[in-house]
């Protein structure tokens, strides 16, 4: 009877009691939910063109980051060195289409899969080679990046919100109505819509898919440079980052590996769904249960609604 | 020329199906059974049992776990670090309800519980399939860590939340723990392994087998020629964690003789998977020689440079390990998508025909 | 054509690796001092500039006095990324070149050794971390673990506590005290010790753990520490968890003064990322910050100057620089005292744990090696192989770290109990545990 109670009253009832503090919960969920919103994207984008599950996208965050944080540290301003850091990410995704996904066309995905761990592994010694394993501190300020918060009185308490989540929500917004536009508007962004729909056929239009993977695994370089300086200024970059980049998994459950808005709606409802869990739930065991509510919440939901949010019903999965 | 099979006719079904039809292939594993179990013990160093051996043979254990689920039943698991952790975790309370018992029957038994935690973790394979079910049995992974650490009965209430092995004995020799010399402990981790090998080996050319490795080519079509898919699939997960849960009982009894939570984090599930696929999905010696990889390799790349006289630094040294296992996973990959085990069949296809070209 | 290039590869690796051994095969006659470090990996932050310490330190007096006693200290690194499974490799393949100590740097590690230290004959320093229990001599011959157990850490972090308070630890009554850990072996072993104070004397505990994959993500954490409203936290953090930590907490608004680290939760990369919000974060310390004593200049002379050192000029005298070099001082000193016990001068594991085992460093013996008042006096008996030494506080005024209490002294009466109880447990679970039959050296000193 007690443990009902405070599986399914205690916690309503704190949400009533402060509500500031719900709010903030919310606030909270949201802002980590874009941060895995961002990154699935990236997952997206690559396994929509590509049929690539690229497990190396979490390292790819961390690497874009640390790039950026290390070319500044070697004296080069803090602008510059983002513009060279996205060349850096063209530059890997040429390689990548090189190295990696030409060879190893028409494989199985389980394959392609497997070349992405390599890719992790070779992103993880270089970055450590190159910039060292310390961690390092996001050039936020230099980046025009705002800090500090808003301290917002309501509710009989206070919401506080950090200008940094505020432009990380903005910013990714910004990107997502810019894929959006590349995607819908332009010839390039038609022809990756063809690849994803299907490979043969667009093929037989003329489309390079060489082109279109080079593509889409800049733009997700792009993304995870994105989501590393975000990731990097509410903590700090280094190579713990890439297990936080797992979170983007249940996102893509939840989500689909097909879709967009997908990615992003999945990614708002894991990250709020996680910290109400741990905020609430969290303390009848223990707390610190952030680590699987995620994975519990997509698999609860796949029970009811096998083929995802905005996924088709004939994909794979059934 | 050297590995012909001509001339041995199969004259009844048994012979037809037997493990290893060909004459030479019964030596080839003779040979290799004698070496292993005779010859290494007697030469080897204490480094390479303790460092190499040992951990090769338990990696490739739960390799061989995984490849039953991953590369015969065609499910993709990620979940294999925890339970590997089921195993040693059971094992380890088993010791301390039955502390009389013999420990290899324990670690044996341990694999039991491991099944059926597997079980229960394969049950969203009968709604989902492919990278899906892999993110699924990632909920495993990360849910059993936790009740690694949060569930303090399981180590006794260690005040470090780890456990320790202690040391059993059998016919008055030290088995596990401190004292227990490297050549016994490898003698019996590779007794254990050779008969769960061996069995796994029997159950593939079975019914079991063959059954999945029907649900893997299509499980639609296996459904439609009377294949239960759900019992499939759930015995294959059953199975396969028990060979990952022997393999984790093995771990920390015979190889590290301790553990913590963090022993089976997601890195191990990821290292396994390594094994399986570089080894060759679906083939059992493939388990062993991923294992031999992608263990083998970073302790020679560590030791090479002292070898060959240059003074590099140990950070360096390991970072760059990763760049090079990377770009051996992917070399490997592009050469052989089949694993090493697919290179053996081309290297005994070629020694069938030496000298000649066809 | 393709196969054959494979053949050729695996068999050249083959080679290289059947010749592994071979260089195990090493000169007796140089003493082998093995440093198990992790420069790669998610703990790197705290992991490089021990590391660094260790070797710079080692490395000066074989630069400049020709080693300890006229011998030289053969330093060799050990890459373990923090993994118990590399850590135990890195054990095995020192165990037969009669390494004279082991410093595992990992708590996983350190309890994976113990066991092995004393079948081995190779003593195991993990200062100030590892098993607490360890401390107790007559069940542990071989392990050592000084300055302090985490057990005092915790006492002293109270004590500290309740003088801000204003006074004894009464003052804590009613309080709520809020303990932020790694959710692990290392972080869960003070809480014991933290209940059996909230019990005695009246306070609330709240525990906020951090499951290892979330070391970087603690904001739902940070609501609850909002919501429970403790009046100090502690937190027992390693590694990338730290920065995070105090960068929630400044965002959160919760005081930093009134949030106290262990003394692995106080470098300053994990106070610098928070910016002018980290400004007040305390934290605990046993070794001197600052780079301003003979024995570092000397480093910076004849081994960083020299290009034989991978610290960058700026790190020497942080605080996880100068706790390496702490660890080394512990090192070298006990190898004086074995080389002076033994009257040899190559020594080996078992002469070295007779050394560890009559260690002292005095105030004075601190000035003599040029680092006077670097660290607390340190005393190791044959009972006591931690010496419960005296602990400070510093704070970050948002560029470096400033001593802001007096050497605090451990709860040691209510720590020793503690200590003897979990020795007790530790042996009564391992049985057959090994009878201590290794002399004590305590009278010839």
């Amino acid at each position: 009877m007690h443990l009902l109670y405070s599986i399914f009253v205690d916690p309503f009832m704190q949400m009533g009691h402060a509500p500031d503090l719900l709010v903030q919960t919310l606030w909270d969920g949201l802002v980590s939910g874009v941060l895995y919103a961002l990154i699935a994207l990236g997952f997206v984008l690559i396994f929509k063109a590509s049929g690539v599950f690229n497990f190396a996208q979490g390292i790819m965050v961390v690497f874009a980051a640390l790039t950026l944080v290390g070319l500044n540290e070697h004296g080069v301003p803090a602008y510059v060195a983002l513009a060279l850091t996205v060349v850096v990410m063209l530059v890997l995704a040429v390689a990548v289409e090189r190295a990696i996904l030409r060879p190893l066309v028409n494989q199985p995905e389980i394959i392609l899969f497997m070349a992405t761990f390599g890719l992790t592994y070779v992103l993880i010694g270089l970055g450590e080679l190159i910039f060292g394993g310390d961690p390092k501190v996001m050039i936020s300020g230099e980046l025009g990046l705002p800090s500090g918060s808003y301290r917002i009185n309501m509710l009989g308490g206070y919401v506080q919100l950090q200008k940094i989540d505020i432009a990380a929500a903005i910013i990714a917004s910004l990107m997502v109505a810019g894929l959006g536009i590349v995607f819908n508007r332009t010839r390039i962004g038609r022809a990756l819509r063809a690849v994803a729909d299907s490979h043969r056929a667009a093929l037989s239009v003329g489309i390079s898919l060489e082109q279109i993977w080079v593509v889409v695994w800049f733009a997700a370089g792009v993304v995870a440079l994105a989501t590393g300086i975000m990731w990097g200024a509410r903590s700090n970059v280094s190579f713990a980052l890439e297990i936080i980049a797992l979170k983007a998994l249940p996102v893509l459950i939840l989500g689909g590996f097909t879709s967009i808005p997908g990615a992003i709606v999945g990614g708002l409802i894991i990250g709020v769904g996680e910290k109400m869990g741990e905020f609430y739930w969290g303390p009848l065991v223990g707390g610190g249960i952030e680590s699987w509510f995620a994975y519990v919440i997509a698999l609860v939901f796949l029970l009811f609604r096998p083929q995802g949010l905005f996924g088709e019903r004939i994909i794979e999965r059934l | 020329m050297f590995y012909r099979e001509v001339g041995q006719y199969k004259t009844s079904y048994a012979a037809d199906q037997a493990l290893l039809p060909i004459l030479q292939d019964r030596i080839g594993i003779a040979v290799i059974l004698l070496i292993a179990f005779v010859a290494v013990p007697l030469t080897a160093s204490n480094f390479a049992l303790d460092s190499v051996l040992i951990p090769i043979l338990v990696l490739s254990l739960a390799a061989t776990g995984l490849n039953l689920l991953t590369g015969y039943t065609g499910l993709l698991s990620l979940g294999t670090g925890g339970f590997m952790g089921v195993g040693a975790f059971a094992c380890y309370k088993l010791t301390t309800f039955f502390p009389n018992v013999n420990i290899i029957f324990l670690i044996l038994c341990s694999g039991f519980f491991a099944a059926a935690i597997g079980t229960v973790f394969g049950l969203p394979s009968l709604r989902i399939k492919g990278f899906y079910l892999a993110v699924a049995t990632l909920a495993a992974q990360f849910f059993l860590s936790w009740c690694f650490i949060r569930i303090p009965w399981l180590y006794n209430y260690n005040i470090s939340a780890s456990i320790e092995v202690p040391t059993k004995t059998m016919f008055g020799l030290a088995v596990t723990g401190p004292t227990a010399s490297s050549v016994t402990r490898y003698l019996i981790v590779l007794s254990i392994v050779a008969a769960l090998v061996l069995m796994a080996a029997n159950l593939m050319r079975g019914r079991i087998g063959r059954t999945w490795m029907a649900v893997r080519d299509m499980d639609l079509a296996a459904e439609l020629i009377g294949i239960r898919l759900y019992q499939t699939k759930l015995l294959a997960f059953a199975v396969s964690s028990f060979y990952c849960g022997v393999a984790g009982a093995m771990m920390v009894f015979l190889w590290l003789g301790n553990a913590e939570s963090e022993s089976f984090n997601i890195n191990q599930s990821f290292l396994i998977l390594f094994m399986v696929i570089i080894g060759g999905l679906g083939s059992l010696l493939g388990s062993f020689l991923g294992a031999a990889l992608i263990w083998g390799l970073p302790i020679v790349l560590r030791h090479a440079p002292d070898y060959l006289g240059l003074h590099i630094r140990s950070a360096t040294v390991d970072q760059s390990t990763f760049v090079i296992l990377g770009v051996l996973i992917i070399f490997f990959l592009i050469v052989e998508p089949h694993g090493l085990a697919r290179l053996w069949q081309i290297g005994k296809q070629k020694l069938r025909v030496w000298p000649f070209p066809y | 054509m393709r196969l054959k290039y494979l053949v050729l590869g695996a068999a050249v690796a083959g080679v290289i690796g059947a010749s592994v051994p071979a260089s195990e095969a090493l000169a007796k006659d140089s003493m082998l001092v093995p440093l198990f470090t992790y420069r790669t990996g998610p703990f790197a932050n705290s992991g490089i500039p021990i590391a660094n310490g260790m070797h710079d330190y080692l490395s000066m007096l074989n630069a400049r006095d020709g080693g300890i006693g006229g011998v030289k200290i053969n330093v060799q690194e050990c890459e373990t990324q923090y993994k118990n499974e590399k850590g135990v490799e890195c054990y095995d393949s020192f165990k037969s070149r009669h390494p004279l100590v082991i410093n595992p740097y990992s708590t996983g590690i350190t309890l994976a050794l113990i066991p092995k230290a004393s079948v081995d004959q190779i003593p195991i320093l993990s200062m100030a971390y590892g098993l607490s229990a360890s401390a107790v001599g007559a069940d542990f011959p071989w392990i050592f673990n000084p300055p302090d157990t985490y057990w005092d850490g915790m006492s002293i972090a109270l004590k500290y506590i309740a003088q801000k308070e204003g006074g004894g630890f009464d003052k804590l009554k009613g309080k709520t005290i809020g303990f932020i850990y790694f959710d692990g072996g290392y972080g869960r072993e003070p809480i014991p010790l933290l209940n059996d104070f909230a019990k005695e004397y009246g306070f609330n505990v709240k525990m906020y753990p951090v499951p290892p994959p979330q070391m970087q993500s603690q904001s739902g954490l940070w609501l609850g520490v909002r919501r429970d409203r403790p009046d100090w936290m502690i937190m027992w953090g390693w590694g990338a968890m730290n920065p995070t930590a105090v960068q929630e907490a400044a965002k959160t608004g919760y005081p930093l003064d009134h949030f106290i680290g262990v003394w692995w939760s106080g470098s300053e990369d994990d106070a610098r990322p928070a910016g002018a919000g980290g400004k007040g974060y305390l934290s605990m310390n046993f070794n001197a910050v600052g780079a301003n004593y003979p024995a570092i200049k000397d480093i910076e002379k004849y081994v960083i100057a020299k290009g034989n050192s991978q610290t960058p000029k700026d790190m020497v005298g942080e605080n996880f620089y100068n706790r390496g070099i702490m660890n080394a001082v512990v090192i070298a000193e006990a190898i004086r005292h074995a080389q002076k016990l033994t009257g040899k001068k190559v020594i080996d594991g078992a002469d070295m744990r007779r050394g560890l085992e009559t260690l002292k460093i005095s105030e004075q013996r601190w000035k003599q090696i040029g680092l006077a008042g670097f660290g607390p006096p340190i005393h190791v008996t044959c009972a006591d192989h931690n010496g419960h030494g005296s602990v400070y506080v510093q704070q970050w005024d948002g560029k470096k770290w400033v001593k802001v209490s007096d050497w605090i002294a451990p709860v040691k009466d209510k720590v020793m109990p503690l200590l003897d109880e979990a020795a007790k447990d530790y042996v009564g679970k391992n049985q057959p545990w090994p009878k201590r039959d290794e002399p004590c050296d305590d009278k010839t000193l």
